[in-house]
C-alpha cells in the first residue's frame, strides 16, 4: 500500500456532519471515509456508498451449508455406514432437517463474520492507521483524500466553513500492516505528539 | 395536511366486484345446501366451517397486529393504521357468520364433523369420555360466544380510542401520555384475550376437535401463525390498493418493506411450527399420534399437504428474501395473494381430512363460498375505510411513522 495525504476534520454534532457531507461531495472532494462512534442511519446513503453485497455472500454461504449438511448426512447414512435407527428409513429426511438448518446458519454466520472482517481489514495483529482516537468516543471524523492537485489550505478552510471543529493534515498509510497496538505506537501517543506540535 | 386525500371514497368497480363476489357466495351456499345438505351434510358444514373460521381469523389478526405494535411502542403502523382498523371491523359480520355456522354444527348435532357430539359414542370411548369436561356443547358454545364477543368488543374499543383523536386533538404532552397509557392498557387486554383464544383454546375447539382423539400442543400456534401471516398479507393488499388509488400519501416503500418483512418472517415461523409438529410425531411414530398425518402425508391429501409447504414456505422464502422484492408493490401484492391462498388451502386440510379421509373433493362450491367471504371482507373493509379519515394524524406517534426509515 501507499502513504497518502489526508485532510482530517472532526465534527461533534451529527446534525452538522450530514450537511457537511453533502457540501463536500458537491464541491467534488474525494471522501476517503467517515469514522463515527456508532452506526449512523443514512450516512452510507449520504456518502453515496453502494449497498453492501454481504447479504449475497451470506446467501451463498447458507446454501453451501445446506448442501454440505444434506450431502454429508445422506452419504453417511445411505452409502457409507447405513444404520437401522428405530426402524426408520435410511433416507430419513425429517430427522436431518434440524441439522441442515443448523449448518445453514453456522455456515452463513461464520462466513459472513469472516467476510465482514476481511472487507473491513480487521484481524488480530493487523494494524491500520487511526486518524483520530476520539472517533471511538464522541467525534465524527471526516477524512478527505488529497491528490497532487489538491490545495490543502483550501480544503481546510472549506471544512472549517462546514462546521468542523478540529482540522489537520496527516500523511498516512492507507493499507494495513502487521503489528500490535500495545507494542507499537499507541493511538493516544500519536495524538499527544500532534497536539504538542500544533 | 389539507392537500392529502384523507377521505376514501369507495370506487364503483370495487363496490360492484364486492357485491358480485357476495352474490357468488350466497348462490354457492344455497346450491351447496341443496346438493349436500340432505344426504351429505358434513360436506356442506365442513366447507362453511373452513371458510368462516379462516376468514374470521385472518381479519382478527389485524387487530392483533395493531395491539402488538401498540404495546411495543411501534410507531410505523400509524401511517396506515386505519387499514388494519378497517379490516378488523370485518370481525363483526364474519364473527356473526362463524358463530351461526358453529352453533348450527354443534346444536344441529353434526357428529360427522365433531364426533365428540355423539353422546352414545362418547359413552364407549375412553379417550373422548376423558375429554368430555372440555369437549362438550356447553363449553364449546360459551367459549365461542366469549371469544367472538370479546374480539368484537375489545376491537371496537381500540378503534374508538383511535377515532376519538380525530375530533379531539391532544392538547398537551400530559394528555398524550394519558392517551398512550390508555391505548397500551386496552391493547394489552386484547392481547391477553387473543392469547387465551386464538393462541390456545379456540383452535382446539373449532379445528383440533375435528380429530378429537388426537392432540398436538403445537396446534394453536400453528393456526395462529397461519392466520397472522395471511392477515399481514391482507393488510399489505389493502395498503397497496389504497396506494394505487392515490391515497395514503405518507405510506412509503419503508412501510411496505416492513409489511413484507412480516410476511417473510411469519412464513418461516409457520414452517417452523409445521415442521416441529410433524417431525416430533414422525420421530416418535406412536399410532395415536401418527393417525393425524397418515391420510395427509401418505393418503389422498398428499398433494395438498406438500403443495402447502411449497406455497407457504419455499415461494415466500425465495421470492421475498431480497430487499428489493419487499420494497416492490407488484411483488408484495402477488405474494400476498399467494400466501392468503396457500393458508386457505392449509385450513382446508386442517378441516377436511377429519370427516373425509378417503377422497379429496375440493370443488367450485368451496371456491364459491370463499369468494363470498372475500366479497364480505371487501365490502365491509371498504365501508369502514370510507367512514373514517385515512390518516390517524392526531396520534402522538404519527410523525414518527411518516419519517419512518428502515
Amino acid at each position: 500500500m501507499s502513504v497518502k495525504k489526508f485532510v482530517v476534520g472532526c465534527f461533534d454534532d451529527e446534525a452538522v456532519l450530514f450537511p457537511a457531507v453533502k457540501k463536500v461531495r458537491k464541491a467534488g472532494y474525494k471522501l476517503h471515509d467517515i469514522y463515527t462512534p456508532f452506526p449512523m442511519h443514512g450516512l452510507d446513503h449520504a456518502m453515496g456508498l453502494r449497498d453492501t453485497s454481504l447479504h449475497t455472500a451470506g446467501f451463498i454461504y447458507a446454501i453451501t451449508g445446506t448442501t454440505t449438511a444434506l450431502g454429508g448426512i445422506s452419504w453417511v447414512f445411505t452409502k457409507d455406514w447405513p444404520l437401522n435407527i428405530g426402524g426408520k428409513p435410511h433416507f430419513a429426511l425429517p430427522a436431518w432437517i434440524p441439522i441442515t438448518f443448523e449448518l445453514t446458519v453456522l455456515f452463513s454466520a461464520v462466513g459472513m463474520v469472516l467476510t465482514f472482517c476481511y472487507l473491513c481489514q480487521l484481524a488480530p495483529f493487523l494494524k491500520k492507521h487511526h486518524f483520530h482516537p476520539r472517533a471511538t468516543d464522541d467525534q465524527f471524523v471526516m477524512v478527505i483524500e488529497c491528490t497532487e492537485k489538491t490545495n490543502e489550505d483550501e480544503v481546510k478552510s472549506f471544512l472549517a466553513q462546514t462546521g468542523a471543529k478540529e482540522i489537520n493534515v496527516q500523511n498516512a498509510e492507507t493499507g494495513w500492516w502487521l503489528g500490535r497496538y500495545d507494542k507499537d505506537t499507541m493511538p493516544f501517543q500519536v495524538r499527544k505528539e500532534k497536539t504538542a506540535f500544533e | 395536511m389539507s392537500s392529502f386525500k384523507e377521505q376514501f371514497e369507495i370506487p364503483g368497480r370495487f363496490r360492484n366486484i364486492s357485491f358480485a363476489l357476495m352474490a357468488v357466495g350466497i348462490v354457492s351456499v344455497i346450491v351447496g345446501f341443496f346438493m349436500y345438505g340432505s344426504h351429505e351434510p358434513a360436506r356442506f358444514w365442513a366447507t362453511m366451517l373452513h371458510n368462516s373460521v379462516f376468514f374470521l381469523l385472518i381479519t382478527n389478526a389485524s387487530m392483533f397486529f395493531i395491539c402488538a405494535t401498540t404495546l411495543a411502542m411501534g410507531s410505523w403502523q400509524l401511517a396506515f393504521r386505519r387499514v388494519p382498523e378497517a379490516i378488523s371491523k370485518c370481525v363483526i359480520p364474519l364473527g356473526i357468520i362463524a358463530l351461526i355456522v358453529l352453533l348450527c354444527i354443534v346444536l344441529g348435532d353434526q357428529h360427522h364433523i365433531y364426533h365428540w357430539l355423539d353422546k352414545d359414542h362418547v359413552q364407549h370411548d375412553t379417550i373422548l369420555k376423558g375429554k368430555a369436561g372440555f369437549l362438550n356443547p356447553t363449553f364449546f358454545i360459551v367459549w365461542t360466544l366469549l371469544s367472538i364477543g370479546l374480539w368484537i368488543a375489545l376491537g371496537h374499543k381500540m378503534r374508538q380510542l383511535s377515532r376519538y383523536l380525530d375530533e379531539n386533538p391532544l392538547a398537551s404532552v400530559a394528555e398524550g401520555r394519558k392517551y398512550v397509557f390508555k391505548s397500551t392498557i386496552w391493547s394489552a387486554l386484547f392481547i391477553v384475550w387473543f392469547a387465551l383464544t386464538v393462541a390456545s383454546v379456540t383452535p382446539w375447539l373449532w379445528l383440533m376437535s375435528i380429530d378429537a382423539h388426537w392432540y398436538s400442543t403445537m396446534y394453536s400456534w400453528y393456526t395462529f401463525a397461519s392466520s397472522f401471516v395471511s392477515g399481514m398479507s391482507l393488510i399489505a393488499l389493502f395498503v397497496i390498493f389504497l396506494k394505487n388509488r392515490g391515497y395514503l400519501e405518507v405510506v412509503t416503500e419503508e412501510h411496505l418493506h416492513d409489511l413484507g418483512k412480516f410476511m417473510f418472517a411469519f412464513s418461516i415461523f409457520w414452517t417452523y411450527l409445521w415442521f416441529s409438529q410433524y417431525m416430533l410425531i414422525w420421530y416418535a411414530n406412536i399410532p395415536e399420534e401418527t393417525v393425524y398425518f397418515k391420510p395427509r402425508v401418505q393418503g389422498v391429501y398428499k398433494g395438498i399437504f406438500f403443495l402447502n409447504l411449497i406455497v407457504n414456505f419455499l415461494v415466500p422464502l425465495l421470492l421475498l428474501m431480497r430487499r428489493s422484492a419487499k420494497r416492490n408493490y407488484t411483488s408484495v401484492a402477488i405474494l400476498a395473494v399467494l400466501i392468503i391462498f396457500g393458508h386457505w388451502v392449509d385450513f382446508y386440510q386442517m378441516v377436511f381430512v377429519g370427516p373425509f379421509k378417503d377422497h379429496v373433493d375440493l370443488n367450485l362450491f368451496d371456491f364459491g363460498v370463499a369468494a363470498g367471504f372475500v366479497g364480505i371482507i371487501m365490502f365491509s373493509t371498504g365501508r369502514a375505510l370510507a367512514k373514517a379519515p385515512l390518516l390517524a394524524k392526531n396520534d402522538p406517534f404519527f410523525k414518527e411513522s411518516v419519517i419512518h426509515h428502515t
